[in-house]
Formats: structure tokens, sequence, C-alpha cells
């Protein structure tokens, strides 16, 4: 994104006429720099509060940390990861997500290649329903499957949580992928279709391989989207405490401690973590997956 | 460690069940016809897809609206008792009306900011890093969004040190300014959860503009500048009718996520102190008071207000398609 060109006046030859320039420019900098730091503040504040000891955060600002002496501490995630189950969730938050995240995609990716590639009838019309099914909101699903997950005696089960999620990933995943899948040349797949190759090989061999980037960009997206779900833990995980993941823990800690903020910041820092990580490390893929799913509901 | 266990065999297990699964079945195929091959195959590729959309997004959907149509267990038809609930209990009327003042409010903001945003980062030489901070919020939960904004709306007696940010801030700025209880507040505090969402979903809005507005070929720009038009006009008559379909595809996005907003409001008040919208109020419902029959009224009416923005929104997606 950086490289692009940017819509700016050409710069003036003389060192005078480019100071006149940037000054000019001064007022968007500002702008930008203001936005920049709104933007930051409330997650700052959080971050520099997780470091303070408790009796300092429930009687004085955050930015008063600044003023000498400095009374840092790592007291609130001790207590937070020893005492609040914080490091079971974490552990439950990573069980959760990443099956979440395999399954769908895998099974996704079947169906997209047999839209893309395998001419059948009706090809059309079933692939607009699947992604008409983007539509329902998740609320029209959870009373029935709740049901059913009691009567299988799944609910507050991991299994249960990776089905959930499975489905739910699906249309987008599969709208996607197929899309991907259909922008492949059609002489790369004849060729391997010439060679012999039954569908299964050319499917493990050449699509997947060629396909990493959309792969990758779907998976980031999926895993963040299970990672940072509050709604579809609640209902089918229950209230139970041992299979709780981290978006759980931090809204029952909000519930009781509401008042016990020291314990709250560093909580909510411990589940911002991996996304954080995820999404600096992987930014582009994690974009490029918001650019090409924005229509899912 | 059963646990670990269980992961791992998950994690190595069900690709290979997967996996095998369409191995065998082309094994199998073998031993038909080179036609009948050819018309099997596709149907055993969808085959798993199709199973997990039919028991968790077709079957589910339709059994809500039956139920819809009975009373709290299920048992008992009421016809459209529980839909003349929605529209005429006190609580139900008041989360329908913050739903509608999410829409109005949340809607128009985030998308202006996100535009506004992505038009100034386009101007400097720092916009990734710009944008990265923007978009930083779209990472993480709206669990952990909560907790840092009761860390802005945080309220003291005044006389007291204020810890939270806001409340400092303007008592600092703004003389004779009083301590606000933003989140207790009624009709306040759901513009202050309203801005939890803006704060979230901007660097949404802006990623997708920003991609808009690379877009836009520069010489355009470039011909109207020369024919002396100023930044404005450049704005007003070639920027922003070519952005046009991607602000649609965000509007359409934001309406809906206005409507099915859940955790932020029940993070933040639960629905308490007239913040409640329809979302939480459906899990209260079903949770709470185990009213199955008004729980599931409340989430087709919210397909029924979802329905004709999300068709709205696929249509123009293609016609953006069509365009690149």
């Amino acid at each position: 994104m950086a490289s692009m060109t940017k819509a700016q006046p050409r710069p003036p030859a003389s060192r005078a006429g480019r100071i006149v320039a940037a000054l000019q420019r001064g007022p968007l900098h500002l702008i930008i720099i203001a936005i920049a730091l709104i933007w930051m503040l409330p997650t700052v504040g959080l971050l520099v509060s997780s470091f303070r000891p408790p009796h300092l955060v429930s009687t004085t600002g955050w930015w008063t940390a600044f003023k000498l002496p400095f009374t840092f501490t790592l007291e609130n995630y001790y207590r937070v990861l020893t005492t609040n189950n914080m490091g079971t969730s974490f552990v439950n938050s990573l069980f959760v997500s990443i099956p979440a995240t395999v399954i769908p995609i895998m099974i996704a990716a079947f169906a997209a290649y047999a839209f893309a590639w395998m001419p059948f009838k009706g090809r059309d019309v079933l692939f607009l329903v699947v992604v008409g099914l983007q539509v329902v909101p998740l609320q029209m699903t959870l009373i029935p499957i709740l049901r059913l997950f009691t009567d299988l005696k799944l609910t507050g089960t991991f299994r249960a949580i990776w089905l959930a999620h499975s489905g739910y990933g699906l249309p987008l995943a599969i709208y996607l992928l197929r899309n991907f899948f259909g922008s492949l040349p059609r002489e790369m797949l004849e060729a391997s279709y010439i060679d012999g190759a039954s569908p299964v090989t050319t499917f493990f061999r050449l699509v997947l391989p060629t396909s990493v980037p959309a792969l990758a960009s779907l998976a980031i997206f999926q895993f963040l989207w299970v990672w940072n779900d509050l709604l579809i833990a609640l209902i089918y995980l229950g209230g139970q405490r041992s299979v709780a993941p981290m978006t759980v823990t931090v809204a029952n800690l909000v519930n009781s401690y509401g008042q016990d903020w020291q314990l709250l910041t560093a909580a909510a820092f411990i589940s911002m973590l991996l996304p954080m990580v995820v999404f600096f490390s992987l930014q582009q893929y994690f974009v490029r997956g918001i650019l090409a799913g924005s229509v899912k509901g | 460690m059963q646990r670990l266990l269980l992961a791992i065999v998950v994690l190595v297990g069900v690709p290979a069940v997967l996996g095998g699964y369409i191995v065998l079945t082309e094994r199998l195929l073998g031993l038909a016809s080179d036609k009948a091959r050819d018309r099997i195959r596709p149907w055993l590729w969808l085959g798993p897809a199709a199973a997990l959309l039919v028991v968790f997004l077709v079957y589910p959907a339709l059994r809500t609206m039956v139920l819809s149509l009975f009373d709290a267990t299920s048992t008992t038809f009421v016809g459209l008792g529980n839909y003349v609930y929605i529209f005429t209990d006190k609580i139900m009327l008041m989360a329908l009306r913050n739903n509608v003042i999410w829409l109005v409010f949340f809607t128009p903001v985030t998308v202006g900011l996100g535009l506004l945003i992505a038009v100034l980062a386009d101007r400097v030489r720092y916009e990734a890093a710009f944008k990265a901070l923007i978009f930083l919020p779209m990472a993480i939960s709206a669990v952990a969004a909560g907790v840092i904004w009761r860390f802005m709306y945080a309220y003291r007696p005044p006389g007291t040190a204020q810890t939270g940010t806001l409340n400092a801030l303007f008592t600092a700025i703004i003389p004779g300014f009083q301590p606000q209880t933003w989140l207790t507040n009624p009709p306040l505090n759901n513009l202050a959860i309203i801005v939890i969402a803006v704060w979230i979903w901007t660097g949404f809005n802006m990623v997708l503009l920003s991609a808009g507005l690379k877009g836009i070929p520069k010489d355009l720009l470039e011909a109207a500048r020369v024919d002396g038009a100023n930044e404005w006009q450049v704005f007003r008559h070639i920027t922003l009718p070519m952005l046009s379909s991607t602000i649609g595809v965000v509007t359409t996005s934001m309406l809906i996520f206005a409507l099915k907003s859940f955790d932020l409001v029940y993070l933040v008040t639960n629905g308490n102190f007239d913040t409640e919208i329809i979302a939480n109020r459906m899990y209260k419902e079903m949770f709470n008071f185990h009213s199955y029959g008004r729980a599931s009224a409340i989430a087709v009416v919210l397909l029924v207000a979802i329905v004709p923005i999300m068709v709205l929104n696929i249509r123009r997606f293609r016609q953006q398609e069509e365009m690149r």
C-alpha cells in the first residue's frame, strides 16, 4: 500500500519553495497526528494501567504514572494468570480457535473446488444459495442448535463449538475460495488432467499450493473471528469455567470484579495479545481478507 | 492432558479423515463409468459442506421461524402473540428504539470518519503506519474494547481525582465541567456505547474506502486540477462519485452490524440504564427468562430487517467486482 503514488503536488525546485509547501501541509499533518493520538489513547491508557499497582489504579489516573517516582509492577498479570483462570482460558481459546479455523476451511475448499471446476446441474443456483446464507443472522440458529447439542449431550464441550463455528464460517469461506479457485488459469488445470492426474491429485498438488495466499487470508480472518467471539461461546459452552475461552472469562470478570479494575486491565491485555501479534505480523493478509469478504453478515 | 490429546486427535485426525474421504470416494468412483463418475463426483466434494450448512444454518433458521409462533416452552401454538409482544412491550420498544439510534448515529459517523481518514492518509508518506493504528481495534475483541472504554468513561464524584480519561480531560480543560456518569445516564449512554463501536469499526470502512481510493485513476484527478479545480471540487465531483459503490458496501455493512450488535452492550451495561438493544434482549429472553418463543420471534424480526440490506449489499458488491 505504501508503494502507491501519492496525489501530492510536485515538490518545488527551490529550498524556499519546499519549506513553504511543507508549511502549507502543516495542518494536514496536525489533523492526522491528532486523529492518531485520539485512536491510540484508549489502548495506551489500558496498557499503562495494567502495569500499575492496584491502590494507584483506583485512586489516580493512568497518566500520573509518568510522574516520578515510577511505580510499575507485574502484580496484576501475576494475579490474573494464577487466580482468575486466565491461563486456562488462554489455552481454551487456542483449543477453540485452531480447529474451528482448520475444519471449515478444509471443507469449504472441497466445496469451492467443486463449484469452480466441476460442471454439474444446478451449480450456479446452489452457489447463490450458499452465498445467500450469509444473510441469516446467527441469532436465528441459536435455539434449535442449542437444543440439538443438549440432546446429543454436546453443550459445554469443545466439539460443539468447533462444529458450530465450522457451519457458520462456511458460506463466506466457500464464497471467497470459489472466487479464488475460479480465477486460476484453465490451462494449468487442463495440463494437469492431460498428464493423467485425477481431480484429487490436481486439487492437493496444484490447486491448494497455488492458493496459499487466499487460504492464509481466510484463515486469519476466521481465526480472529473465532478468537474474539463472545456470543457463540457463551451459548454453546455454557457458563463452565473449565472450558471458557478468554472472551467469556474477561466478560465474567467485568461482571464480578466491576470495581477491581487493575485485574481487568491485565486480563483484557492478555486477551488482546495474540490478535495483536497476528495483526502486526500478518497485516497484509488480514486486510486482503477484509477486502474480499466485506459482504459477510 | 486429556484435552491436549483431544486437540491433537482433532488437528491431525479431522484433516486426515476429510482428505481420506475424498481419496477413498475417488477410488470408489474408479469402479463407475466415466460419465457416471463426472456426474457423482461434485456431490461427493460438496457433501461435507452441504451437511454442515443444512444442520447449522438452513434447518435452525427454518425451525426458529416455527418456534416463534409457539409459547415459551415451544408446546402451545400462540400465533403471532410473540410478535405482538415485541411491538407492544415497553422494554422491547425501547430496544427497537435504541437500535434505531444505533443505525442513525453509528452508520454515518463510522462511514464518514472512515472516508475522512482514508482521504487524509492518502496524502502523506506515513500512510501505512497511520492506517495500521486506526485499523488495530478491528483485530481485538469487542470484550477487550469494552474493558478499554470502561476506563475512558470511569467516573469519580466531583472533588476527588478523576481516574477516567474523559472526565479528567474535560474537567481539566473546560472550566466548571462536572464529571459525567457516561454509561448510566440516558440517553447519553447510548451514544457513549456507540462511540466504542465507532472506534472499532472506522478502521474497517477506512480499509475498504482506501482501496477504492487507490482505484481512481490519478490522471483523472490531475486533469481536474490542471483545469483549475480546487481540492474540495476534485473530491466532491470526482472522488466521491467514483467511490459511491464502495461507500454503498461499507454503509450496508455498518447497518447490518448496528442491527446485530450484541457484545458491546452485553459487556458494558448489559442493557441496563435504557441501553437495551434487540440482540441482547434476545439473549436475555433465551437464557435468563427461558422464553424461547419470544427469543425466536426477535431473531426473525432481526432477519426480516437484515434481508433487504444484505440483498442490496451483495448486489452492490457484485457491481463493484465487475468494475474492477
